[in-house]
């Protein structure tokens, strides 16, 4: 599966399971059901849409990595939010929660806090950028949420990211 | 209700039996009584001799259970080495009936223990005695009895285990515990995890929440009646504090915007010291149970976390990057900028005060390993015990001598377990769990 095809249908999985809880991962998330099967994907909207989520996730680009212990977001990620900010700010009607999240290279307190750091750090990017502070949130998950399972750093570089995940709403 | 609770407050219940305790004879003085130091150096386990203990009346299966209990509990520890039945030249026929020393001395064995069990009703008495073998005494203070509920008979054994741990070793046992943790299932990217409780030696195991959002960390408070822990359940990390006997529950400090993690109780059980990070940075702060009062203890742009009070609650131990890199630092309770106190080469993290002041344990990382270890509080001496893909998050047992912690395998399949190690490095093993298992937490020694 690709990521872009996974994001997909965790982001479908937030839309459909409402968005009281921000954290995606709990039981009515995929983390808790243990699957998506049944998961309607069209709540993300036509990819080839530009006010979609989905083209929001595929075309604009839902997340940025980060280098080992670093929360400075690198040249290609300016790119990504630059992109993201520029979005948000055309398609008003959207709110969005910034996970953090750490390879499992670290403590889980540290990672937790390094979590907390990269998605401050997309958060102040974007607000920079133009976008309201009271659309984004934060919220960290250390190393508790790996989307790529290998122990080594072909996997410990996907995983250590921030991703922006939308959702319908003007503020969060 | 459901049922992992149910099984929670049962065994629970079990815990508040009291056990009442009275003297079995009269201690008698001695000259050369067996010892085990425990420090660095090679030890050879001591042999001991635990016949099944004597039922007494009702005991039936109990008698057998108790006795062998206490010999798992003393051979667990590695300063033991129980001396099987097969090699006894004499029986233990009752309690009071003298006993051959010369038989037990043919056998190599410099600690007999016998015992009785009783049981009426859903009462159940142990007796025992601990003797010298080479002078045919009863070691100073190792003739006791306990009483209590049948409920609670392992917990009987474990204090005639902590008894005789104790005189022979001259340290406090740590066997009469419990220990909270993180039960984990499912795959690396899905994992679920709730938090479980159990004896210190994997038995009477009990869930404390269901796996419905991610916790993290439990720590017991100094009488063991609550736990903190960090909780997803709001849909974001919050510290929440559990009491252990009714299972309520209250998130502790909720600032909008802000998440709270890595609590851990002072020594007098008023204050938690957490973590709170606001705006990207961590910081540390300590609560008030009572009043809800906050104090920020750490003002600095690096992430500052993982605190842990000296026992007598006069300083905290933390981690923080501040220097470029995770080091461990101590400063005064009252907060401020700190000492550094770690130095050697690598990434430290997870400190934390022995309950006995004299080390401090953490977690070592460096070039790809990780490591548990321990340091005088001054950060000298430092003694790294273990080696693996991943260890961390040390937690002491109640007497300072051995520590728990997680160690999880690399990989698609990479799965936590429990394992813990003495302080010189000794006596590594696993921990029996139902399954995949982190971030241990030890009581004290239950009362």
């Amino acid at each position: 599966m690709t990521l872009a095809v996974k994001s997909l249908l965790v982001v479908a999985a937030l839309a459909l399971g409402g968005c009281n809880n921000p954290d995606r991962y709990g039981t009515g998330g995929p983390g808790g059901s243990g699957g998506t099967g049944g998961i309607d994907t069209t709540g993300l909207g036509d990819p080839s849409n530009p006010s979609s989520i989905a083209y929001f996730n595929q075309t604009v680009g839902d997340r940025v990595l980060f280098a080992v212990d670093q929360s400075t977001i690198s040249p290609e990620g300016r790119a990504v939010l630059t992109a993201q900010a520029r979005w948000l700010m055309t398609n008003t009607g959207y709110a969005a929660i910034i996970e953090g999240h750490a390879d499992e290279q670290g403590t889980r307190e540290y990672n937790l806090a390094l979590g907390a750091r990269r998605a401050a750090a997309v958060q102040n990017f974007l607000i920079s950028q133009g976008v309201p502070a009271n659309r984004l949130r934060t919220i960290s998950y250390g190393k508790e949420r790996p989307i790529e399972l290998c122990s080594t750093e072909e996997c410990y570089s996907k995983n250590r990211r921030a991703v922006t995940v939308l959702s319908v709403g003007a503020g969060v | 209700m459901r049922s992992p609770v149910r099984s929670a407050i049962r065994t629970l219940l079990a815990l508040a039996l009291g056990v009442s305790l009275t003297g079995v004879a009269p201690a008698l003085a001695q000259n050369a009584p067996p010892r085990i130091v425990i420090g660095p150096g090679v030890i050879e386990p001591m042999p001991i001799a635990v016949p099944t203990f004597i039922d007494e009346g009702g005991a039936g299966e109990y008698a057998r259970e108790v006795s062998r209990v206490v010999t798992s509990d003393l051979e667990g520890t590695g300063f033991f080495r129980n001396i099987g039945e097969e090699a006894y030249i004499s029986r233990i026929t009752g309690f009071d009936a003298p006993v051959a020393f010369e038989d037990w001395k043919a056998i190599n064995a410099q600690v007999l223990v016998t015992g009785a069990v009783s049981v009426s009703g859903d009462r159940i008495t142990v007796k025992f005695r601990a003797y010298d073998v080479f002078n045919g005494q009863v070691l100073e203070g190792a003739a006791l009895q306990f009483a209590g509920t049948t409920q609670g008979w392992r917990r009987m054994a474990h204090k005639v285990s902590d008894v005789i741990y104790s005189k022979i070793t001259g340290e406090s046992g740590y066997f009469d515990s419990r220990v909270v943790f993180v039960s984990e299932s499912g795959p690396k990217d899905q994992r679920l995890k709730r938090l479980a409780v159990m004896d210190y030696d994997g038995a009477n195991l009990a869930y404390l929440t269901d796996s419905g959002s991610i916790v993290l960390a439990p720590r017991f408070s100094p009488n063991g009646d609550s736990v903190l822990y960090t909780s997803y359940e709001s849909g974001f990390p919050r510290i929440t504090l559990m009491n252990v006997g009714s299972l309520e529950r209250r998130t502790l400090d909720e600032q909008a915007g802000t998440m709270t993690f890595a609590p851990r109780f002072s020594p007098d059980g008023t204050t938690v010291v957490f973590s709170l990070e606001r705006g990207g940075n961590t910081d540390i702060y300590a609560l008030d149970i009572g009043s809800g009062g906050l104090n920020q203890l750490t003002n600095a742009p690096s992430i500052e976390t993982a605190p842990s009070f000296s026992p007598d609650g006069s300083q905290i131990v933390f981690e923080s990057d501040r220097s470029g890199s995770s080091q461990i630092y101590v400063m005064a309770a009252s907060g401020g900028e700190g000492t550094r106190i770690s130095g050697g080469a690598g990434r430290y993290g997870t400190p934390v005060w022995s309950p006995r002041g004299d080390y401090i344990a953490f977690t070592k990382q460096n070039q790809g390993r990780f490591h548990i270890g321990v340091m005088r509080t001054d950060g000298s001496e430092e003694r790294l015990l273990t080696a693996s893909f991943l260890d961390e998050g040390p937690t002491w047992a109640p007497n300072g001598r051995v520590l728990m912690f997680t160690r999880e395998t690399s990989g698609v399949g990479g799965q936590a377990t429990l394992w813990s190690v003495d302080i010189t490095g000794r006596n590594l093993k696993q921990i029996p769990t139902d399954g995949p298992a982190s971030d241990p937490a030890w009581s004290p020694l239950l009362p």
